[in-house]
């Protein structure tokens, strides 16, 4: 009896997880789908699973050299590589020296952190600050450096990571042996918060991949510093662009009619997801076990 | 003689203890400058919301206007509507989400097998896709000439197409869902780690009681989530003045007919500052949303800490 019940729930339950995960990924098909389709079969025939004619056409014409997209892609890579390690070093830095509980000023410097968790200018001075002070609308530093580089909370999750998990006697001793701070931090309380740093880091990688928003707001003129997200954001208002923006000019003679447009977009769509799809499931522990850390307070 | 000997040697020992400090300050620095030019430098900005904004003359430089801005922008219907759409929506996103996530949670905490680890990756993955591409793909879904839905589902029933990106009343719907569809996976993870972390023993002694597994779930399993229900939602009450700018804007794609049903504070803030040129009543909303903001998060971990001090922010 209750054998039967076990498996009805069973049963069940794996048919709602069936469906939730082909909704979960069946989008996700789609897109990949039709950006090996045909170009004018998908304008016929429109978004399909089943297409009734495939062509890597999108696939050769994003990839082909003089072409905004290995561009963007280039500048995406750059830009998560760059940020992800500054955003680490600079946090840890900051996260260890409030984890030393003598240190005075220790207080004041933890709650200025953690006040911008509670209120913050938002966009407007934001913008201002960054436009008028650091002038840097139409830089690469535009995309690197608003809002994303560090933030409290990480900052004060990385700290009560290293005040649990590295054990003060250990690095008094080291002081005592004769270690500097910065000596004892890089060779005892960096290995030992290593979890905490990959979390963090992922975390940080995945929003410089993903961050659109920046290069939204203040790359205004200067198109060839695009990451892929802003080329898609770009694309999805305005097909010409890549025309406009190919080096080679009979590309654009050959003019909009030829331009495989939506599967193009799907294409470049594709490349976007792509590396985040490439290392997911190497990553999933690590970023679930963050989430669990972090949720809580999150 | 000896009390100054004394006293130097005091002040030699506290020098002495500050530069053993010195170099943790200098690897603070970096951080420490950091959050005050993305931090701080930008506040004393906010008074922006009470001048009369003027490129030439600066924000210091412009003309005072009193409250004049805000008077102007809660006399619009703006104010009223993107108000409304920003607290409407985050109370569903919460409400919806909530049950998703603990249903979910629960199903997979009784599930057995290998398939589990799998389910809860694909679920998962959503929330890793960022706002742009998400638009691509609900555009794939909704666009009117090519769309999925439009030529492989309503034309073969023989039903008309819909232009989805013109007609505000089905926005709402596809929202909830795109926001569920993205979080749930992330939302659940809590939930499904509470659930393991229960005593097995309630459950194996309801089941000598004779509990079904619906009792099991309804007595022992919701009961003993509340906390964490309770918590996680007061927190995300606190942010209910916030919507999430990638949903409400690149997923309708900025699309001018359905702004009465996607426009939220977050995107009006926007739109006026680098869409309209409107930078004052931007700066006013933003201040609004600050600062109401601020109170609903410090209210809400008020009464996070009395329900359970150590989840509280503070």
């Amino acid at each position: 009896m209750k054998y039967r019940e076990d498996r009805i729930y069973q049963t069940i339950g794996h048919i709602v997880m069936i469906i939730m995960t082909l909704f979960a990924v069946i989008p996700i098909v789609l897109l990949f789908i039709s950006s090996i389709t045909d170009n004018d079969t998908l304008i016929r025939n429109g978004y399909s699973f089943f297409p009734e004619k495939l062509s890597l056409f999108a696939y050769e014409y994003v990839l082909k050299t003089g072409n905004a997209v290995p561009r963007a892609y280039m500048i995406s890579f750059l830009l998560t590589i760059c940020g992800t390690s500054i955003s680490l070093v600079i946090t840890t830095m900051l996260a260890y020296t409030l984890s030393k509980k003598k240190l005075p000023g220790r207080n004041i410097i933890t709650f200025l952190i953690f006040f911008t968790m509670l209120f913050n200018g938002g966009l407007v001075p934001t913008y201002m600050n960054y436009t008028m002070v650091f002038n840097l609308k139409n830089t690469f530093a535009g995309l690197l450096i608003p809002m994303l580089l560090m933030n409290g909370f990480n900052v004060l999750l990385m700290k009560s990571y290293f005040v649990t998990g590295v054990p003060e006697e250990i690095l008094e001793a080291a002081v005592i042996d004769g270690a500097s701070e910065f000596k004892s931090f890089i060779h005892i309380a960096l290995p030992l918060a290593k979890p905490i740093v990959a979390t963090i880091g992922l975390f940080t990688a995945i929003n410089y991949w993903n961050d659109w928003m920046n290069g939204y707001v203040y790359l205004t003129r200067r198109t060839d510093l695009y990451s892929i997200q802003n080329l898609l954001n770009r694309m999805i208002q305005n097909i010409q662009f890549l025309t406009q923006n190919s080096s080679n000019i009979s590309d654009a003679n050959v003019g909009l009619a030829s331009i495989p447009s939506v599967s193009v977009r799907m294409a470049m769509a594709v490349l976007g997801i792509l590396p985040i799809i490439i290392v997911y499931p190497f990553v999933q522990n690590n970023f679930v076990k963050g989430i669990t850390l972090g949720g809580v307070k999150g | 003689m000896k009390s100054k000997e004394k006293d130097t040697q005091r002040k030699s020992m506290t020098w002495k203890r500050f530069k053993r400090f010195i170099p943790l300050y200098l690897m603070a620095l970096p951080g420490f400058i950091y959050v005050f030019i993305n931090n701080y430098m930008p506040l004393p900005g906010l008074v922006l919301a009470f001048k009369n904004f003027n490129v030439k003359k600066g924000i210091y430089g412009s003309d005072w206007a009193g409250l004049k801005n805000f008077e102007y922008l809660f006399k619009t219907q703006d104010a009223y509507i993107i108000t409304r759409n920003t607290i409407a929506y985050n109370v569903t996103f919460i409400i919806v989400n909530t049950i998703a996530a603990i249903a979910v949670a629960i199903i997979l905490a009784e599930l057995s097998g290998r398939l589990k680890k799998l389910y809860q990756s694909a679920i998962l993955l959503p929330f890793l896709i960022s706002a742009v591409i998400v638009s691509y793909l609900v555009f794939a879904f909704l666009s009117t000439e090519n769309g999925f839905i439009n030529n492989t589902i309503l034309e073969p029933l023989g039903l008309e197409n819909i232009s989805w990106y013109t007609e505000k009343k089905y926005w709402p719907f596809i929202l909830v869902f795109v926001n569920t569809w993205k979080t749930v996976g992330y939302s659940c993870i809590i939930y499904l780690a509470t659930i393991i972390g229960f005593d097995r023993g309630y459950y194996e002694a309801s089941i000598i009681d004779g509990a079904s597994k619906w009792q099991q779930i309804t007595k022992i399993t919701i009961p003993m989530l509340k906390p964490t229900i309770v918590m996680l939602t007061l927190l995300a009450i606190g942010r209910i003045f916030y919507s999430d700018f990638g949903l409400f804007y690149q997923v309708p794609q900025n699309s001018g007919p359905l702004f009465p049903v996607t426009n939220t504070i977050d995107t009006y803030v926007y739109r006026g500052l680098l869409e309209l040129g409107n930078v004052t009543m931007s700066a006013a909303a933003g201040l609004y949303q600050s600062f109401v903001g601020f109170v609903l998060v410090l209210s809400a971990n008020l009464l996070v800490r009395k329900v359970d001090p150590d989840s509280a922010l503070f």
